[in-house]
């Protein structure tokens, strides 16, 4: 048992002998957790995930014996939780609109029963591993939840329980250590602290693209499952709509939105929206393959800090049971910040714009969590991980987009000058970047079309081409450009309008098949290419900026569902006979 | 405690005191001192320990002389009475009156703090807000419970456009008179609290609204409760006697500014332009009190004004806020030369809230498109006017000279209106679609071929030609 010494701030000092640093705490009358960060002789500082107004130095102080660790089982999915795993629907069921402090709910419900089917290999005596799959609990329609071993629980199974159905914290088996002869209790549930990686066979490689239905991504910038990701984006650059449209609409089985340090609405939005959403790849609502960790902007920065170790330590664990998972971040930068404040008041010495100086090392770590793994129970799994990032001012050069940049493989740049001109996603194609290129082009070639890099590529060199002829159309206007240069100019347009954009609202165009991608792609390089024809052999651009098709093939996109492919495909065969026309028309015109 | 005085400060310097020898206080508790003159300060408990305590002095610690300084400490943190009496009255920062009538008797007192929201407990804007001006309206809707900010500069008419809203502000097909306002200045001259003043009693909105005020001479701390206090009373009306409530606040440059003051003489590191780093969680504990909870029928809808330093969007204040808020309303200097008011710069403009207030159950059917429609004709309009800048308008083609006028109507009829001009949405969108028809119906592809039919007059264009 310990005391109060002094107050300051989320930061308190601590007369605690015998801690260690990462130590759970309890502090005051008021139950206030926090963690242990530092340790001086018989004194320590902590951070508190709550509020310290009220605190009196004298008070009592203990140390609770762990570190801060997450309840893994059923019951994770379809819920929302603070910072440090408190789940927010109880937590208003006891306390009211407003969060009170000092609440104590259990993070998974104690009161629900499961239906847990064993493992029918696993017999009595049977030797086994950390991660092992114990048996399987159908958690939502569409999630089987299998139950893990802890993965430090290893020994003889001396018991597993039948068929039944059981809560979480009831006993479903016996494990006995051979090395120390002791007994372990098993549960539907282990605990597992946030800040150590969970453990896994091996690292594998990552191979399939995490397709999210959005086409700037999938078919310019891919991320593969597995991946390392990053939006960054001024405000109000539509950050948040992407990373609502990414969790939507992907291809990942689990997805883990963690709100840290953001709008309290936003999330009330995607709570809402959510339950209403069906999964294309399911047919079941979206709600149940996600889940939520939220800590807002206006709730205890220290849980800030916490929160997105809890949301990685979740998705490792379904990863664990051989599930691709994808966890949002939203947004890192909060979370830095959260780090410069708790180092700011240790009075660490600042490095850049006040970070402390293992800002970089502490990003690089986190983002190591993700990758595609051969787990403990011998499943494949993955955890893609996206960060968004909220540069001050839009300024990519500041330290943690700057870091970021480094470390992920996928940086989906959003633009401030797109997003005012209402160019949605506003994904900068030119400062944009996948490393995962290679790897995407060898799962479109097997299974949509063998054509997919080179098409990608001549229509980002088409883009880069019409980025340097405005800049001349900027300076002397339109007309000075040839009719081979404007065409360009025209296809380019072609490409962003009826490509690059996409209606996060509309009904039809939020979400783009492969196939349907590819289908847009290849007719509106089509176009430009049989336009190309006409102008080289002397055609004025001018005529062909009047065709029809260009103003149709803008409207594609929101015209035909994913599942219309072959009518959109019926229109690009179309295409040639538009410009024959055209070119009859031409021979036949007089020349000159 | 509470009736104990302290006679044991040990320094007092910039703002703060230390005290000595003081037991038990509690972190974040008021503080009251009273000075040789027995003149009374206030104070806050900043930081604590055993044989510590640091206390912030609202009022400053200039002639504060040691020997006899007499500190009590009030072991409660900073509270503000709240009864229905408060509509109609006139505050300052810590909730004391300034209106000359006796202070507040309530027993019912709230921390100025508040607490955390649970975003479960959180229920989603979607009322339109009817503001009467047509830049917001058409193009960057209010919804109930939003927090949408105004982005202004020095010399710009913020002021006169936050209280035209407070004057027009109404919910669609209901009575207006749900809606009460609370109002807090901080950090303004006499001069503009009197404006506001005047201009509510004018109007006759006085008795619907409650102000709380904090003048550019007052004490820089203080400034820091003032929109505190106030949202502690809005949530009062909304959550307790279920009122709408609309708060205005200005300026929150003014609030970080204090903020930035008060961090220097604690000592905090600083991060940009000598920013805490906290500045953003400050902010946040502002804004984040707006909004709607489930159950409940009151909510609050928050238009916080701020003045960019140098009219730089990217300055820590707006750039912060714009990470908080759901969009900004950013008014410019070009606009505002030109004599056009409200001087609504659009492009930079925006609303996120406005796709779920909008539209067929909400306003029109056709609002939706129309308004991505006037950003898009707009946006390419300004292109025009780019470049007929070098290489003139004589050389500009026909579609081009067409999109010119369109930028210049859209200018002056559109965003242009006056003081008193209290626009319906309805006359706002049949505005627009004279505007969008002075464009050749192909290039409105934002519009649905339905809505063209239904609105654009062709007819008139075809004449105007």
């Amino acid at each position: 048992m310990g005391k109060i010494l002094e107050i300051n701030g989320p930061i308190v000092k601590l007369e605690l002998p015998e801690t260690v640093i990462g130590e759970q705490v309890r502090v005051g009358e008021l139950n206030l957790v926090g963690e242990v960060i530092g340790r001086e002789g018989n004194t320590a500082l902590a951070q508190l995930y709550e509020n310290t107004e009220g605190l009196r130095p004298g008070e009592a102080a203990d140390g609770l014996g762990y570190p801060l660790s997450v309840e893994l089982g059923p019951g994770l999915l379809n819920a929302i939780f603070d910072g440090v795993q408190r789940p927010l629907e109880a937590v208003w069921a006891q306390s009211g609109d407003r969060i009170a402090r000092g609440v104590q709910v259990h993070s998974l419900p104690r009161d629900k029963a499961w239906h847990f089917v064993p493992n029918p290999s696993l017999k009595s005596g049977a030797t086994l591993a950390g991660g092992q799959v114990l048996g399987t609990v159908q958690e939502t329609e569409s999630i089987q939840h299998r139950i893990l071993t802890p993965p430090n629980t290893t020994g003889e199974l001396a018991e597993l329980a039948p068929e039944g159905d059981y809560r979480v914290d009831e006993v479903i088996g016996r494990v006995k250590d051979r090395r120390d002869g002791q007994v372990h209790k098993l549960q539907l549930f282990h605990r597992w602290p946030v800040r150590t990686p969970r453990p896994y066979r091996r690292r594998d490689h990552a191979v399939k693209p995490l397709l999210t239905g959005q086409r700037i991504l999938d078919t310019f910038y891919p991320l593969l499952k597995g991946g390392k990701g990053a939006i960054p984006g001024p405000f109000g650059a539509g950050k948040t709509m992407l990373q609502q449209q990414i969790a939507r609409w992907c291809n990942a089985e689990i997805v883990i939105y963690v709100g840290c340090g953001e709008r309290g609405n936003e999330l009330t939005d995607v709570l809402e929206f959510m339950p209403e959403l069906i999964d294309p790849h399911t047919g079941r609502p979206l709600m149940e393959r996600t889940l939520l960790v939220a800590n807002t902007s206006n709730m205890p920065v220290v849980a800030r800090e916490a929160s997105v170790y809890v949301g990685i330590t979740i998705a490792e664990y379904f990863r664990d049971q051989g599930y691709d998972v994808v966890m949002v971040a939203d947004s890192t930068s909060r979370w830095a910040e959260a780090l410069r404040e708790v180092a700011g008041r240790l009075g660490q010495m600042p490095v850049e714009e006040g970070y402390p100086a293992y800002l970089g090392s502490r990003l690089a770590a986190f983002y190591e969590r993700a990758g595609r793994v051969e787990a403990l129970s011998g499943e494949f799994g993955s955890v893609s991980l996206i960060g968004a990032v909220s540069p001050p001012g839009g300024d990519f050069s500041e330290p943690v987009t700057s870091h970021t940049k480094e470390i992920i493989q996928t940086f989906w740049a959003l633009s401030k000058e797109l997003a005012d001109a209402r160019h949605y996603p506003a994904i900068d194609w030119l400062e944009s970047f996948s490393g995962y290129v290679p790897q995407a082009a060898r799962w479109w070639a097997e299974n949509v079309d063998p054509r997919w890099a080179e098409f990608r590529a001549k229509s980002l060199e088409l883009l880069a081409e019409s980025e340097e002829l405005q800049r001349i159309v900027n300076l002397v206007g339109v007309e000075a450009l040839s009719s081979e240069q404007r065409w360009t100019l025209e296809a380019a347009g072609l490409i962003k309008e009826g490509l690059l954009q996409q209606a996060a609202t509309d009904d039809i165009d939020s979400y783009a098949s492969p196939e349907k991608q590819f289908a847009l792609l290849e007719a509106l390089l089509r176009i430009h290419d049989e336009g190309m024809k006409l102008v080289k052999m002397g055609a004025s651009a001018r005529r062909l900026l009047q065709v029809p098709l260009l103003a149709q093939a803008r409207r594609w996109k929101s015209q035909y569902k994913s599942e219309q492919l072959e009518e959109l495909k019926a229109k690009i065969a179309e295409i040639p006979d538009v410009f024959e026309k055209l070119a009859e028309e031409y021979e036949q015109a007089p020349q000159g | 405690m509470k009736n104990i005085e302290f006679r044991t400060a040990s320094s007092a310097q910039g703002g703060l005191i230390v005290m000595s020898g003081v037991p038990g206080v509690s972190a974040g508790s008021r503080v009251q001192i009273k000075d040789h003159a027995g003149r009374l300060r206030n104070g806050l408990v900043i930081r604590v320990s055993d044989d510590a305590v640091l206390v912030e002095v609202f009022e400053g610690t200039d002639e504060l002389d040691l020997e006899r300084t007499w500190v009590r400490f009030l072991d409660e943190p900073f509270m503000l009475p709240v009864s229905r009496d408060i509509m109609g009255r006139i505050f300052n920062g810590a909730g004391h009156p300034r209106d000359g009538r006796p202070p507040l008797v309530s027993s019912d007192k709230r921390n100025v703090n508040g607490e955390a929201l649970n975003p479960a407990a959180r229920a989603y804007p979607r009322e339109f807000i009817q503001t009467g001006v047509s830049a917001i309206d058409g193009m960057n809707s209010l919804t109930r419970g939003q927090k949408l900010p105004i982005f202004s500069g020095g010399g710009l008419p913020h002021n006169r456009v936050a209280a035209q809203i407070v004057r027009q502000a109404k919910l669609l097909g209901e009575e207006s008179s749900e809606f009460v306002v609370v109002f807090a200045a901080f950090g303004v001259s006499s001069g503009d609290a009197r404006y506001f003043q005047e201009s509510f009693e004018e109007s006759g909105v006085l008795n619907r609204v409650v102000m709380f005020l904090n003048l550019a001479d007052e004490p820089v701390i203080e400034r820091l409760l003032t929109p505190r206090a106030a949202l502690t009373a809005a949530e009062y009306l909304a959550y307790d006697l279920d009122y709408h409530v609309l708060v205005v606040m200005t300026d929150m440059t003014a609030y970080a500014e204090a903020l930035r003051e008060v961090a220097v003489l604690r000592g905090d590191v600083p991060a940009r332009k000598g920013y805490p780093g906290y500045l953003y969680s400050d902010l946040a504990e502002i804004y984040e009190r707006a909004g709607r909870i489930k159950n409940r029928p009151g909510s609050i809808t928050m238009i916080p004004v701020l003045s960019m330093p140098s009219d730089d969007i990217t300055h820590p204040i707006p750039d912060l806020t714009g990470y908080i808020t759901e969009g900004q309303i950013v008014l410019g200097r070009e606009l505002a030369n030109q004599g056009v008011y409200p001087p609504v710069t659009v492009l930079p403009s925006l609303s996120r809230l406005m796709k779920d207030g909008i539209g067929k159950n909400y306003t029109r059917e056709d609002h939706p498109h129309v308004a991505s429609q006037l950003f898009a004709s707009y946006a390419k309009a300004l292109e025009v006017r780019g470049l007929a800048a070098i290489i003139g308008a004589e050389e500009l083609s026909e579609g081009d000279r067409r999109y010119l006028e369109f930028a210049n109507a859209f200018e002056r009829k559109f965003i242009g209106q006056g003081e008193d001009d209290d626009r319906s949405v309805f006359d706002t969108l049949n505005l627009a679609w004279d505007l969008l028809s002075m464009l050749p119906p192909e290039v409105l592809i934002r519009v649905s071929e339905a809505e063209l039919e239904k609105y654009h007059k062709w007819q008139a264009a075809a004449e105007a030609v």
